[in-house]
């Protein structure tokens, strides 16, 4: 005998499946974050050992790192992006909503700890001095709250399409602007003692029509892939 | 008028009389090109049947469709009770009632090839509010008890389809679609696909089985048709 699975249910299954392949395969956190550390570490090599210029432009390169390899974390070939785990869960009927929401929520904590894994590396570089430290305990989840849903929106549209690869960041990174540029304002906010407010509202308004994208388009998508 | 019972439970269920598909004059297309065209078929409760046909006649696509996998682009279709036919958000929703009840075995597994043969099992479990355990014993039943363990893509092709029936039997479809019934399985195994359509049957429900080899379809089945260029062949109707 069967009982009704609720659409949280399948969520909560599907974030702790897709949790559990990252502990497995390490594709995040232990192929793309040591890429991200590396990147933060050629900046300095290329300009030069000049600390003041390193510690002002230290946190919008970190941002545009975060952004760059954020978007290749969640484009990346996904578990369930196979032919084999999507026949699975269609036949298991879950929701294409279920299934884009724990996309999301899985790719979010990925990206937080990539966030945090990226950190400690780019103040041991730059030493930049940052004033409003704590409007990035905000600033860290909204960015990854909305590279996720944009993430998984790019996902389903490019869904069996022909160099998928290609057509992921191509439609993430644009969409994304909006957080690279909240998250490097709020810091330039705090320097100058202006409020941060403005920056952490349009980082999630993007965040939260990059979500609703996700989430009304993901029916339709599916078939449609 | 009631509702259907798929819009309030969110699952179809079997009718309680009557055919468990019918499909007039679907037409189904596959990137812009006609695979089935004004296909007719009808599958009666506690019916086994047989589809036999050339490579690229539209068998696969006939069962992806069934299974509510692809929406059909014309005609009218009901699985289980349900219009699966129907446009817009109706017809989706249909088509996710009818998946939770329709299994289909098709060419490759469906599988997570990342997971152990078990943790595979124990999802379809979870998501289909089965008992975890029923999991284990659905791998025994096929033979799969000691490679609970094994990674799906470790796993032989034979393996995989065994795997794919432990997942038949633990989801108790009412209706039952297998693509190249005999492909991958030795004679346990489609003894195994003969205890499953026994199984279907015995619930009121039916079962396709695709295959190339007529002689061996033929004690499994009660009648089978034969698809040309995407329709049933009308002469092609026999009892074996």
């Amino acid at each position: 005998m069967s009982r009704a699975v609720g659409a949280g249910e399948q969520v909560r299954a599907l974030v702790g499946l897709q949790l559990a392949l990252e502990r497995r395969t390490g594709e995040a956190l232990l192929v793309v974050a040591p890429f991200g550390a590396v990147a933060l570490l050629l900046l300095p090599m290329a300009v030069g050992t000049d600390v003041p210029l390193l510690r002002q432009v230290g946190p919008g390169f970190y941002w545009l790192v975060v952004l760059l390899f954020g978007v290749m974390l969640t484009v990346r070939h996904s578990a369930e992006d196979g032919p084999g785990p999507r026949a699975l869960l269609a036949q298991c009927g879950v929701d294409p909503v279920a299934r884009a929401l724990a996309r999301v929520v899985a790719d979010a904590v990925l990206l937080l700890a990539f966030q945090l894994l990226l950190a400690p590396v780019a103040v041991a570089l730059y030493d930049p001095r940052i004033p409003g430290w704590p409007a990035l305990l905000l600033v860290l989840p909204l960015v990854a709250v909305g590279l996720a849903a944009l993430g998984a929106l790019a996902g389903a549209v490019s869904a069996g399409v022909p160099g998928r690869a290609v057509l992921g960041p191509l439609l993430v990174v644009p969409l994304a602007v909006p957080l690279l540029l909240g998250a490097t304002q709020v810091i330039e906010a705090a320097k100058y003692a202006r409020a941060p407010w403005p920056w952490l509202v349009l980082m999630g308004l993007a965040g939260l029509l990059a979500l609703l994208a996700t989430v009304l388009t993901a029916r339709a998508l599916e078939e449609a892939g | 008028m009631p509702e259907p019972l798929h819009a309030l439970t969110g699952r179809a269920s079997r009718p309680a009389q009557g055919p468990v598909a019918v499909v007039e004059s679907v037409r189904v297309d596959i990137a812009g090109t006609p695979v089935l065209r004004g296909l007719d078929l009808r599958l009666e409760a506690g019916e086994v049947v047989g589809l036999l046909g050339p490579n690229g006649s539209g068998k696969s696509t006939l069962l992806r469709m069934l299974a509510g996998l692809i929406p059909p682009a014309g005609g009218r279709c009901r699985v289980l009770g349900a219009d699966i036919s129907a446009d817009g958000a109706a017809g989706r929703a249909a088509r996710a009632a009818v998946r939770t009840s329709v299994t289909l075995i098709g060419h490759q597994p469906a599988l997570y090839p990342q997971l152990e043969l078990g943790e595979n099992l124990r999802l379809v479990a979870r998501l289909t509010g089965r008992d975890e355990t029923d999991a284990t014993a659905a791998l025994e039943s096929v033979g799969l008890a000691a490679a609970t363990h094994r990674r799906a893509d470790q796993c032989s092709h034979g393996m995989l389809r065994r795997a794919d029936l432990a997942r038949a039997l633990l989801t108790e479809p009412h209706l039952l679609l297998l693509d190249e019934a005999h492909a991958g399985l030795d004679r346990d195994s489609v003894h195994l696909v003969q205890v499953l359509t026994e199984a279907v049957r015995s619930r009121s429900g039916a079962c396709v089985l695709v295959s190339h080899e007529r002689d061996r379809l033929r004690p499994m089945v009660d009648r089978a048709v034969e698809l040309v260029d995407g329709a049933v062949v009308p002469a092609s109707v026999s009892v074996p």
